[in-house]
């Protein structure tokens, strides 16, 4: 099914300059694949060795997906997944 | 001292010194790099006490050329002694409280406000924001308005009243969003990608956070120019935690103070201690948690800057404790009894632990020890409810005799 992601300022110069991308998967982990094999240089700038970095947050509908399966949570049909830069402050 | 660049936590790489916040490469945070080759410690000495009565007696360690035009400046709050704390925790320390609840908005946000709103007029911004779990809601609305900037101030909705009326009386944009502030910092940061203002904690965060040095300057200074042997801190996002470390830590290199870097103690609120549970766990991220404490201003779920936290615990041998919605209670009530200091819920967390830390027998003997109280208890006066008795008598001599002659004779 198709899923919008959401592609934050930092990362747009890797995506020709969207702040949007449609691909196909089922959970989040098949959906940052699609998103990785249209726009490779993504690959290395959020993840390390498999694993999201640690200032990478990723939500599904508005979700962190650390409160649910991380990249194993589902994604339902018309769900929508954000990446953001972690940010302190308070 | 020269500001140089931002420049990433994590990789190393450099930014010029726009609105920028996170690595393009790694999604680091971004932190104010300067060139500390050249300063003299005598005449930097010299030219802070020469300075203003606030933070920016600092200036030359703040990220600006020059001293920025601040109507409100905040900072030299008072460090005092408190003897009868110690005594009733019954340790024999040194031990001193920072009162920083004693600035404009009365919260050491005033501190990274002051910073950032300077910055937001420098870079040409006329409207700041801000996600907030209260005190930084206070301060942002505050220095909007001295500094004569628009602001949005963005909350979570259930917020305390006292925090709630204390923004909106500055006549800001506040905005109560219907979720905890976790929620709130995602919406603001996609925010920030469209609208043209000054997120202090987002886009304007690296210079935002270097206020937090100042705490660690002045305690310096008002210490007679030396270091204390530990600190006892409270941890929300753990950048407070992290620029007090980075404080001393720029005195010490340049020259200015001598010696080594005081144990860092951290305090969170057991219904919200990712921080802490990550020390605990010996992990280098920290797991989000959904918050459910009383210690509203620390209810930060996914602290961004606890990974430093819990590696500056380590490094100076220190730890991050927590503490039940009950000790906090415990704690502002001592620290009010003992010192005459009130603060609120926040502070009742950080003279929590510090009892904590004195039964289990972790402060040794003579240690010269800070504990940083950061913000103030009539923000949050629903912590403090049902806690005392009041004598009601009627206005005539036998009523006051009968309800009170006992005590007044003992």
């Amino acid at each position: 099914m198709p899923v919008t992601v959401k592609i934050p300022t930092q990362l747009r110069a890797a995506t020709d300059g969207q702040a949007e991308i449609e691909v196909e998967g089922a959970n989040v982990g098949e959906v940052l694949d699609a998103v990785f094999e249209a726009h490779g240089t993504l690959r290395e700038r959020i993840t390390q060795d498999g694993d999201l970095r640690r200032f990478v947050n990723v939500y599904v509908s508005g979700e962190d997906i650390r409160f649910q399966d991380g990249l194993a949570t589902k994604i339902d049909d018309g769900a929508e997944v954000t990446i953001l830069p972690a940010v302190a402050g308070g | 001292m020269a500001i140089e660049n931002l420049r990433c936590k994590e990789c190393g790489a450099t930014y010029d010194l726009g609105a920028h916040f996170a690595c393009e490469n790694c999604f680091g945070p971004l932190e104010v790099a300067y060139d500390y080759s050249g300063l003299d410690p005598v005449e930097v000495k010299r030219k802070i006490q020469a300075g203003s009565q606030g933070i920016w007696r600092y200036a030359d360690f703040l990220p600006f050329e020059g001293r920025p035009g601040d109507p409100l400046e905040p900072g030299l709050t008072p460090l005092v002694r408190a003897d009868r704390l110690a005594e009733r925790l019954g340790l024999d320390v040194e031990l001193w409280i920072k009162n920083d609840a004693a600035n404009p908005t009365h919260s050491f946000k005033d501190r990274v406000v002051a910073v950032a709103v300077a910055k937001a007029r420098e870079l040409g911004f006329e409207t700041v924001a801000c996600a907030s779990t209260g005190n930084l809601a206070n301060a942002v609305a505050a220095h909007a308005a001295a500094a004569g900037l628009g602001s949005y101030v963005f909350v979570p909705a259930n917020l305390e009243e006292q925090k709630l009326l204390a923004t909106g009386v500055y006549g800001t944009n506040l905005v109560g969003v219907r979720g905890n502030y976790d929620d709130v910092n995602r919406l603001c940061t996609q925010l920030a990608e469209t609208r043209p203002w000054a997120f202090v904690n987002v886009n304007l965060r690296p210079y935002y956070a270097e206020g937090s040095k100042t705490l660690a300057y002045e305690t310096a200074e008002q210490l007679g120019w030396q270091l204390p042997d530990r600190v006892v801190c409270p941890i929300a996002s753990g950048s407070l935690f992290t620029k007090v470390g980075r404080g001393f830590q720029e005195w010490l290199d340049i020259g200015l103070l001598e010696g080594e870097q005081p144990v860092f103690n951290g305090a969170q609120a057991e219904g919200c201690s990712p921080v802490a549970t990550a020390f605990a766990e010996g992990w280098d991220v920290c797991k989000p948690q959904r918050p459910d404490t009383i210690a509203k201003s620390l209810a930060i779920g996914d602290p961004a800057d606890g990974p430093y936290a819990v590696e500056q615990a380590r490094r100076t041998g220190g730890a991050i404790d927590s503490v039940s919605d009950e000790e906090i209670r415990d704690g502002i009530s001592l620290l009010a009894e003992t010192t005459g200091i009130f603060t609120e819920t926040a502070g009742g967390v950080t003279v929590g632990v510090l009892k904590k830390l004195a039964e289990r027998g972790a402060i040794g003997a003579g240690e010269r020890v800070v504990v940083y109280i950061t913000g103030e208890g009539l923000k949050t006066l629903d912590a403090t409810r049902d806690r005392f008795r009041m004598h009601q008598i009627d206005p005539d001599l036998g009523s006051f005799e009968s309800e009170l002659a006992q005590e007044v004779t003992a």
